[in-house]
């Protein structure tokens, strides 16, 4: 690490260096230079189709860089993933399909029981554990397809958990659910946020709350600078539309207080 | 049908259904759940191929089968997994080249071709004891793979990008699982023809999962539905003088579209009472 602030700074986690990442010749993000330090709790807002996603299955892996260089824990990112817990972006998915919630959150310990190891009672503690960390302990027998919105999305990072995760990943959590649902989430994350790093993407800026302790704007190009509060200037040219716009009924709290008055008559 | 169980053949064929039936309530579950239906209606075609090439060489063409069901699974695997083509289509198009392929080899063998309609409409009647231990055999084969790679197949089945993220080989697991169906296939040929594989996979799991919202569960009952569909259409078949494959889809079919509207009713009467 090259920084050269006082020794009492967390550790980098997340390093991300000139990173570009597209699909066949359809570049979604451009240089991005992305440092998240341990016990961090990230959340960066970009419209959709501004590469939220993509950033994301960068990090996991998923998809390799075009350019650029991503280390997580030090590592490169296959050998890291074993440190990050993912809560993909809810969709589409098959009500009917039979499974239990206790199997969908026991798939968190899929990277720790490689083929032909079958699951522990160790693994059965870990699950139960992060089932009752989500408050869905009791519904570990329902199946999946019952669950209602917010309760699907907690079994969800219930399952990021069974993975002991250093890093949480999390891609628009707080879509499909409700403000009190929401509120109970990020309860969740926030008692979290004491033992792990937590980096979550949104296009909705009011779902960023004041639990979240940096804030930036990911559109093709990341405005990041490790800061607590959105300024205009990020946001403007992020978006790259009028701000006056996308100022309208979002709490104070993530933008400068002063830098939304300034923009009032 | 007491008086039918004195007949070899008959006994033979329970015991085919049976067989057959574990092996497609394990995998039709699969089939369902991943709805993979067309790949494996793809599969079940392009073992005509094998079946013309086991004639040709003079070969057992359940052998054939099992190498070109093999193949093409492997291939339509390949092929959804790596390209960006429209993986239907390909998979249309192999399910063609192997039928047509089955097709140019049974002309070019000489002499008489002694029960190849069997392949297409299956004779469960006409099951040898030989084929009884090979489908065996493919049942062990099936269960085993099942049980060592459960984790791992339920995981790509319900979420693969999770799977991945957790270090599982989602492309090796889901070749197995297209191999399974290929072995499955195979079996199910020589019950009810290659043309109605699909819906002796499918029925029964899909039966069971408007039922059950467990898989092993679903697997069993499935299975269990199975032995009945196969059991009854085969006596119907005996008693009605009919063919047995077709009898035993139609039952099946049957009970499908009774279970779905059953549960259609049912979700009706209670979602008006609520109101």
């Amino acid at each position: 690490m090259t920084h050269t602030e006082g020794a009492d700074v967390p550790r980098e986690v997340i390093s991300v260096e000139g990173l570009w990442a597209g699909y066949d010749n359809n570049i979604v993000l451009e240089n991005i230079n992305l440092s998240v330090r341990e016990l961090d709790f990230v959340g960066l807002i970009g419209p959709n189709g501004g590469g939220k996603t993509t950033l994301l299955k960068v990090l996991l892996g998923l998809l390799s860089p075009l350019r650029g260089k991503v280390r997580v824990m030090g590592k490169s990112v296959r050998e890291a993933r074993r440190h990050i817990g993912y809560v993909a972006q809810q969709v589409e998915f098959d009500r009917d399909f039979p499974i239990s919630v206790w199997d969908v959150v026991r798939m968190g310990r899929l990277g720790r029981r490689p083929l032909l190891q079958r699951y522990t009672p160790e693994d059965d503690d870990v699950v139960a554990q992060a089932l009752g960390t989500v408050e869905m302990l009791d519904l570990s027998d329902h199946p999946i397809g019952d669950l209602s919105g917010g309760q699907r999305q907690r079994a969800y990072i219930a399952r990021a958990l069974a993975t002991e995760p250093n890093i949480l990943l999390l891609d628009e959590p707080m879509a499909s659910v409700d403000a009190k649902v929401r509120t109970h989430i990020y309860e969740i994350l926030r008692q979290l946020n004491e033992r792990v790093t937590v980096l979550m993407v949104s296009h909705d800026m009011s779902a960023i709350s004041s639990h979240v302790k940096t804030v930036g704007c990911l559109n093709r190009y990341l405005f990041y600078h490790g800061e607590a509060e959105l300024t205009l200037d990020m946001v403007e040219r992020a978006y790259q539309c009028p701000v006056d716009l996308i100022a309208h009924g979002i709490p104070h709290r993530v933008f400068a207080e002063h830098v939304v008055e300034e923009k009032q008559p | 049908m007491i008086e039918a169980l004195q007949f070899g053949f008959m006994r033979n064929a329970l015991m085919a259904g049976v067989l057959v039936s574990i092996a497609c309530g394990i995998i039709g579950t699969f089939v369902v759940v991943n709805r993979i239906v067309f790949i494996s209606g793809g599969i079940a075609h392009a073992a005509y191929g094998g079946i013309g090439l086991g004639y040709y060489l003079g070969i057992n063409p359940v052998l054939g089968a099992i190498v070109f069901s093999m193949a093409s699974a492997l291939g339509m695997g390949v092929v959804t997994r790596k390209t960006r083509q429209r993986a239907d289509t390909i998979i249309g198009v192999m399910w063609a080249i192997g039928m047509a392929t089955g097709i140019i080899f049974v002309d070019l063998t000489a002499g008489y071709k002694a029960d190849l309609m069997s392949y297409l409409f299956g004779s469960i009647l006409a099951v040898p004891s030989t084929d009884l231990w090979i489908m065996c055999a493919l049942d062990l084969i099936i269960i085993v793979l099942v049980a060592l790679f459960y984790k791992e197949l339920l995981a790509i089945s319900f979420d693969e990008t999770f799977a991945t993220v957790e270090s599982v080989p989602v492309d090796a697991i889901y070749l197995i699982l297209l191999c399974l169906i290929a072995f499955t296939v195979v079996m199910m040929m020589r019950v009810v023809g290659l043309i109605m594989v699909i819906a002796l996979l499918t029925m029964p799991a899909a039966i069971s999962g408007q039922f059950v919202r467990d898989m092993k569960k679903m697997m069993v009952l499935a299975s269990v539905l199975g032995v009945v569909f196969t059991t009854a259409g085969l006596s119907l078949s005996y008693f009605l003088n009919l063919t047995s494959g077709a009898t035993i889809i139609l039952v099946s079919g049957m009970a499908y579209v009774l279970s779905a509207g059953a549960k259609f009713l049912v979700h009706r009467v209670r979602s008006n009472g609520v109101v």
